[in-house]
């Protein structure tokens, strides 16, 4: 019986550390890559590294909120679109060519891959749409709206 | 209660007994779900019709991270108490977790091309979740890697308990890195920012699929018992 009590206590402490062990080793492992990890850059992060990333040209991500009434088109054939990505605190002029996502308007969350190619200003190759957790029928949506208009608009 | 079911016979009593149980629920819970999902449920104000696809993606998202975990805690008493049906248990929900992983990466990409205008990016939930559906397909490979089951059994343990740590990196993923995928909706301060109007569906789907699940597991189960039994008595006989 003691046997058998103790090689139960084996497993048991067996596996307990190695999964505390491997456990660790994935935290830090996440923790040293938490900059890569991070799918896109705020504008006030790219702002803030704004001289290393014009020297190095590197291809990076821009994310935050479409500014309300900043998308403009440009008077080209080729449908290029400018618009200002925001994070409520710093603000990102962003230039794009090609079709934008059904979701991509005034106020949305927005994802754009690219480099910066002049101080503030980004030029991005793929635009893609973020949209928040939040679910609604229209409706209700409208009467939130209406109720309190700024309480209401989308957090990136 | 662990020693009670440890006993194959006795489990089988009860699982020949859930089992049709688990599966007409399925079916009244999937029925109501999908007129719920397809008809009653309101169209969402920012993505249209479009939102009904996640009545499937996220109680096939639910039950995976749900299942996985049980699934590591059964390994855990197998591992260490010797459970025969919690290593049973096991081998018979890996399929199955499997396949609703799938299921929530397969239906988030038709839903993310539409919404975000991506089929798959590398961020960080949709690349965790991937490295869930890789666990679940690495249990089964490594289960029945070795011609000795005792070793299989021990080393695909191991690997669920190990691969444990990956389901609250999926969950808190979109908090604590910028993510493309948008925060959780149902679980999170504040309370749920899903409409009233729309959970019904939801949870009559989340239900369903536990219950279809639970009677496809019992009876996998259930099988397994008899294969063994089946085994045992063919040794005795030669």
């Amino acid at each position: 019986m003691t046997g058998a009590w103790q090689a139960k206590h084996t497993r048991l402490a067996l596996i307990l550390s190695v999964t505390a062990g491997i456990g660790l080793a994935v935290a830090l492992t996440l923790i040293g890559l938490s900059q890569n990890v991070t799918y896109f850059y705020a504008p006030t992060d790219i702002l803030a590294s704004q001289e290393k990333l014009l020297k190095e040209q590197k291809h990076i991500r821009i994310g935050g909120l479409v500014e309300r009434g900043s998308i403009k088109h440009a008077q080209d054939k080729k449908a290029t679109i400018t618009f200002v990505v925001t994070d409520l605190k710093e603000n990102v002029l962003v230039r794009y060519t090609g079709i934008t996502p059904d979701l991509f308007r005034d106020g949305q969350g927005v994802v754009a891959e690219g480099t910066l190619t002049a101080p503030g200003e980004f030029t991005a190759t793929t635009l893609l749409a973020k949209h928040d957790e939040k679910y609604m029928p229209p409706e209700v949506a409208k009467a939130l709206e209406k109720n309190a208009p700024e309480k209401n608009k989308d957090k990136p | 209660m662990l020693h009670y079911f440890a006993n194959p016979s006795r489990f089988q009593k009860i699982a020949r007994i859930l089992w049709p149980l688990f599966g007409a629920l399925s079916l009244i819970l999937f029925t109501l779900g999908t007129h719920a999902a397809l008809v009653t449920s309101p169209p969402d104000y920012q993505q249209g019709e479009t939102v009904r696809i996640m009545y499937v993606h996220v109680p096939a998202a639910w039950w995976a991270l749900a299942l996985y975990t049980i699934m590591a805690l059964a390994a855990i008493t197998a591992f260490v108490w010797k459970h025969t049906v919690a290593d049973l248990f096991c081998k018979a929900a890996a399929p199955v977790g499997a396949v609703l992983s799938a299921i929530c990466l397969i239906t988030g990409s038709i839903w993310g091309k539409p919404m975000w205008g991506a089929w798959w990016v590398w961020d960080a939930r949709l690349t965790s979740m991937l490295i869930l559906f890789f666990l679940y397909v690495g249990f089964i490979v490594l289960r029945n890697a070795f011609d000795d089951e005792q070793r299989g059994e021990k080393a695909s343990q191991i690997l669920l308990v190990v691969g444990l740590i990956n389901i609250p990196i999926i969950k808190f993923s979109v908090d604590w890195w910028n993510t493309l995928h948008q925060g959780a909706t149902i679980i999170k301060k504040g309370g749920p920012s899903l409409d009233p109007s729309m959970m019904p569906a939801l949870f009559l789907m989340a239900g369903g699929v536990f219950f279809f699940c639970g009677a496809i597991i019992l009876l996998r189960i259930l099988t397994a018992i008899t294969m063994k039994k089946l085994e045992n008595t063919q040794k005795s006989q030669n």
